[in-house]
């Protein structure tokens, strides 16, 4: 399987290409990508020496231009299909059902990755996309087991990919107004989910307290481990209970599950955190390298580590293996 | 890894402008050495970023668009957009980028607070420069390059041991 890896910046694009990757993703200095964070992504530039970086190397570079187009601005994405084609990205990862459409009829030799945010998780949903934009490959939303993901896989015309390691969200994704709610801002349309504008942080005696939007969302606890904030992973009071409601801070971690999805046939695992440092994508990259090669018994040992640079300290297979009704 | 009160308390007690005449020397090296540093920071170039090391009565706030940096003691309390605190090998860690931002907040061993937009753009600038803290303070250190280099080394591959 192929291990598709994230990159926020070049020094973190070389340190995935050297660690192992196979593909590198990442995105533009703008709304056109779900990390849309400030500081963060690639100038036509740097995508270019980076691509270049990428093919010496053997490395597929794929651009993510996964948000959803704005009324009225759709040319800062069509803008950014045509220049990721012509820096000659080896597969654009898009969402938008208009812009896989301004792609398919403007550059038919481009390869097509269908984004997680495009939510599509059934046969019908997957081969519609197939046959009406050409879609060569579909990743699968965090939402299926691995069960279901078998059972899917011969259903449908193109490769599959799944996310196996980093962040995890609610489970609705592309659909997701949580972070809109408190801030008017979602990573489905500008591209930040909880974004650093409208965080705050501040010390309240022993505890760290995380401001979203000027709501208190969380507290924790001297030396609790700590997590995003995002309000899916925020504390709630509910009657009489307080706690997390949606979402506990932990991050995705299903290399249990090597094998049963190399046998369901997925085509590639992604790693998921072009927000994270490059320290962590070489760590990262090169564990889940090694993982692929290694036997069952010897995964644990390796992956073991990953865990102290999670969300919260904590991972978990989630859907993949759904245990709650 | 604490700094060891050893290195800490004679530190502590040099004067305060011998600190700031010094770390204005290498700052400004660094700057040389790395002059696209803050072409990320875009509009948050005109903040000013306070960093305190939870193991030695410092603080140094730096703005980057006048290209300065202050060290005042930490009861000083220097108004800052964004501020940062941690021990102090793990900031220079982070500003070589060896280790993940997000880890160590997740772990409790870095606080954040103020203008967080800005904090971040600061943190993937850092990430993406190429800071290689033994080979910087090297070329700054003239004849003793080869010296500062093999000892900052040392003290690096000590410092990362834990927090890796």
């Amino acid at each position: 399987m192929e291990l598709i890896c994230p990159a926020g910046t070049p020094a973190a694009y070389r340190e995935a290409v050297d660690a192992g990757a196979d593909a590198v993703y990442c995105g533009f200095r703008d709304e056109t990508n779900a990390r849309n964070f400030p500081g963060l992504n690639f100038t036509r530039e740097e995508l270019a020496a980076s691509i270049a970086y990428g093919k010496a190397r053997n490395v597929q570079t794929y651009v993510a231009l996964n948000t959803f187009m704005r009324a009225g601005a759709e040319r800062l994405w069509y803008k950014a299909a045509d220049d990721a084609v012509l820096l000659g990205a080896d597969a654009l990862i898009v969402a938008d059902l208009a812009l896989m459409a301004y792609i398919s009829e403007t550059h038919p030799r481009q390869r097509l990755h269908v984004s997680v945010q495009a939510s599509a998780s059934n046969a019908d949903a997957i081969n519609f996309l197939v046959q009406t934009f050409g879609a060569k490959r579909l990743v699968l939303p965090r939402v299926l087991t691995v069960a279901d993901i078998a059972a899917l896989a011969p259903k449908v015309a193109c490769e599959l990919e799944v996310f196996a390691f980093g962040g995890l969200c609610v489970m609705a994704e592309g659909r997701c107004s949580l972070s809109s709610y408190a801030t008017g801002l979602s990573p489905n349309m500008q591209g930040v989910c909880s974004p650093a504008s409208h965080v705050r942080y501040r010390e309240d005696g022993e505890e760290m307290v995380s401001e979203l939007g000027g709501y208190t969302i969380n507290r924790f606890g001297a030396d609790e481990p700590a997590g995003y904030p995002t309000l899916c992973k925020g504390r709630f009071h509910i009657a009489d209970d307080g706690g997390y409601a949606f979402e506990d801070p932990v991050s995705l971690d299903v290399m249990e599950h090597l094998d049963a999805l190399r046998a369901a046939g997925v085509t590639a695992l992604k790693i998921e955190g072009r927000q994270r440092g490059k320290a962590y994508v070489a760590e990262v990259v090169s564990r889940l390298r090694q993982a692929l090669a290694a036997t069952p018994e010897q995964r644990p040992a390796l992956l073991a580590h990953l865990r102290r640079l999670s969300e919260g300290q904590r991972t978990t297979a989630g859907a993949y293996e759904k245990k709650w009704r | 890894m604490i700094l060891p009160k050893a290195i800490s308390q004679p530190i502590n007690r040099l004067p305060l402008p011998v600190i700031q005449r010094g770390t204005k020397l290498v700052f400004n090296q660094m700057l040389r050495q790395h002059p696209t540093l803050f072409d990320r920071l875009g509009d948050h170039a005109t903040k000013s970023f306070r960093f305190t090391p939870a193991d030695l009565n410092l603080s140094f706030l730096i703005v980057p668009a006048r290209r300065s940096i202050t060290v005042s003691r930490k009861s000083a309390r220097m108004p800052a957009d964004a501020s940062a605190g941690g021990p102090l090998l793990t900031l220079l860690a982070l500003l070589e980028g060896r280790i993940d931002g997000d880890a160590m907040f997740f772990a409790r061993s870095l606080s954040i607070s103020g203008d967080m937009e800005a904090m971040l753009a600061l943190r993937n600038a850092l990430d993406d420069s190429g800071f290689d803290l033994p080979r910087d303070l090297g070329k700054a250190a003239g004849p003793f390059a080869p010296l500062v280099t093999r000892l900052a080394e040392m003290v690096r591959q000590r410092a990362l041991v834990g927090l890796v």
